[in-house]
């Protein structure tokens, strides 16, 4: 119907997939996420680290390379690679999460307009998970798949005996990522969902990290304890990372790995509590 | 017609306080009123009616849904303009309506096809490529009624939509939903504390308040009821003429004189005042043939009409005993 017909009529074609909804709002968030040169260049710069990976691992069996430095290879690939591939795609992923996140939730907060997405039928789980689906393919990007590609590299240009002795690696590299991104993307949603302006949210998430890092630090330092290590973000997941790569001479190892997976349990169930509480079409004031 | 709201003891309580209780009736017109002074439970009643606020006693359906059990299905259904203002400062007016329309499930296409549609009906046109944060208050009200009806609702939830505009706005949004209203292809619930707005547009009103139910009103029925009240001034006149008036199908009492008797005494008559209310079959032209068969000058006829205000401060006061 052409537009110069201003009458009001009822709607009478197909509806989209009940399911499919909540990619609508992945949809429209992305497109807002991405309208910010500096988050397209940030996105770009995310990937510099795995594309350095991919050409040291060809290198690495370059054998005129090799031969020209007189060396059978340049360095081992080992879990101790894929560890510090995490370490350093996890650094990004926050600083990516701590760009994108908090204009996840807060603008809509901010401009009361939860009520018009749950007067339709679309329910709160549906806007959680599209919102935190954002985050998750993002991250998902610059984490697990670019991990994955390098293990698949790696054992193409290795061949398949070293890809079958290694392959729990490569559910290491999954398993990792998948604990940061659900860690970094909740934490992100929550203070997005409790903090209505954007760069206060931002900065409220670095300073649970960097904040968390030094308060935990200094209470190791006062108490002579470990366990003020389990209010850092970093050395929880860090922890978790040790376990999964088996790096156990490395430090940090004080702070028991289940301990570890209880506290990110909690912040994650923490998270979704906070969320539960905000993402409502109106609030109930008690009193 | 089938009913579009029925209340079943519907009862609603928030952070510890009953805000609405015991609501019982069934709504069924084109357009309903929802009026009550502020703080009566109007909105806590359109939010229920959408799921937003948990149902603590009762029931309530929405053409025939149970709020409790097919909320999703009434959603689908509804469209909803909220009272506060509310909107995605950061998104043109077409993208906010076309996002709006693709979640009440519209395919993308059909969707931004919907949007455009829905902004020109609304006046927003021209202005539809504009971001929302630098629209007026007035044209952001058309807005939130184009993300409303972008997706051919059924029943149209309006919370007082006429809040913050000018008249000229006022009037437009006005006539806009009485268009939609007469279009007969949506109901449309209309809350307002603004009696006006309920008068100029509804069939039928509920009356709130401190969030009980007391008044229920067909609006039409009372218009045409209380056309049949006359008040009537005179020259001359007395009980004779009062028994005669009777004897036309109506109630007729004399309620007093006009102007002191001074002023009048020239003529001979005294000026009088009758309050009459009007039988089935009264014809006007019996009163004239009566008046000049017992020497009354009529010197002022008028049907007195009850507005919605006389009802509603009829139904506070009558509400003020309730415990």
């Amino acid at each position: 119907m052409a537009v110069h017909k201003r009458s009001y009529r009822s709607y009478a074609g197909e509806f989209s997939p009940a399911w499919s909804r909540l990619l609508i709002v992945s949809r429209y968030a992305y497109q807002r996420a991405l309208s910010s040169r500096f988050i397209v260049a940030y996105f770009a710069i995310c990937f510099f680290y795995p594309l350095g990976c991919a050409l040291a691992l060809y290198m690495n069996h370059n054998q005129r390379l090799l031969a020209i430095f007189n060396l059978s290879s340049f360095f081992s690939v080992d879990a101790t690679f894929f560890y510090h591939f995490m370490n350093v795609q996890g650094v990004l992923a926050f600083i990516l999460t701590a760009l994108v996140g908090p204009g996840l939730v807060s603008p809509d907060l901010a401009n009361h307009a939860l009520p018009l997405y749950f007067c339709r039928p679309f329910s709160r789980v549906e806007y959680v998970l599209g919102k935190l689906f954002v985050l998750v393919l993002m991250l998902s990007l610059v984490t697990w798949i670019p991990g994955e590609t390098l293990f698949l590299i790696q054992s193409s240009l290795a061949g398949a005996s070293w890809m079958w002795s290694d392959l729990w690696m490569a559910a290491s590299i999954f398993l990792g990522s998948a604990i940061e991104i659900l860690v970094f993307s909740l934490l992100a949603l929550a203070l997005s969902a409790w903090i209505k302006r954007k760069t206060a949210a931002g900065a409220a998430l670095l300073g649970v990290f960097f904040f968390g890092a030094g308060f935990g630090q200094a209470i190791n330092a006062v108490l002579r304890t470990k366990n003020g290590s389990l209010i850092d973000l970093g050395s929880l997941i860090a922890r978790i990372e040790i376990q999964l790569f088996h790096q156990y001479a490395r430090r940090m190892t004080a702070i028991p790995a289940d301990w570890a997976w209880l506290v990110l349990l909690a912040i994650g169930a923490f998270c979704l509590l906070l969320l539960e509480k905000k993402v409502r079409a109106y609030e109930v004031v008690r009193g | 017609m089938p009913p579009i709201i029925e209340l079943e003891g519907l009862g609603v309580t928030l952070g510890g306080r009953k805000i609405l209780e015991g609501l019982k009736c069934s709504l069924s017109g084109r357009a309903i009123g929802l009026l009550g002074p502020n703080g009566a439970g109007k909105s806590t009643l359109i939010n229920t009616l959408l799921g937003f606020y948990p149902v603590a006693a009762g029931t309530a359906r929405v053409f025939g849904r149970n709020i409790r059990t097919e909320i999703k299905q009434i959603r689908a259904l509804a469209g909803y303009m909220p009272e506060s203002e509310c909107f995605i400062g950061q998104m043109t007016a077409v993208s906010f309506v076309r996002l709006m329309a693709e979640l009440s499930g519209l395919p993308s296409e059909a969707a931004l096809e919907r949007a455009h549609e829905a902004l020109f009906y609304v006046g927003l046109g021209e202005a539809r490529y504009r971001l929302l944060g630098t629209y007026s208050l007035g044209m952001k009200q058309l807005a939130k009624l184009a993300q409303a009806i972008v997706h051919g609702p059924r029943l149209l939830i309006l919370d007082e939509p006429t809040n913050g505009l000018d008249p000229p706005a006022r009037q437009r949004m006005i006539r806009l939903i009485r268009e939609m209203r007469d279009s007969r292809d949506l109901h449309i619930l209309l809350c307002s504390h603004l009696l006006r707005d309920v008068e100029e547009t509804c069939e039928e009103v509920l009356i709130l308040k401190d969030g009980h139910q007391v008044h229920y009103a067909n609006l039409e029925e009372e218009r045409r009821a209380n056309r049949r009240f006359l008040e009537l001034e005179t020259l001359g006149g007395d009980g004779a003429f009062a028994e005669a008036v009777e004897r036309l199908d109506c109630e007729c009492a004399i309620t007093g004189s006009v102007l002191s008797a001074p002023a009048w005494s020239h003529t001979g008559r005294s000026p009088r005042r009758f309050k009459m209310v009007l039988g089935q079959d009264f014809a006007l032209q019996d009163l004239y043939r009566l008046a000049e068969e017992h020497g009354v000058q009529i010197r002022r006829l008028n049907y007195r009409r009850d507005s919605l205000e006389d009802i509603f401060l009829k139904a506070m006061e009558n509400s003020n005993g309730r415990p």
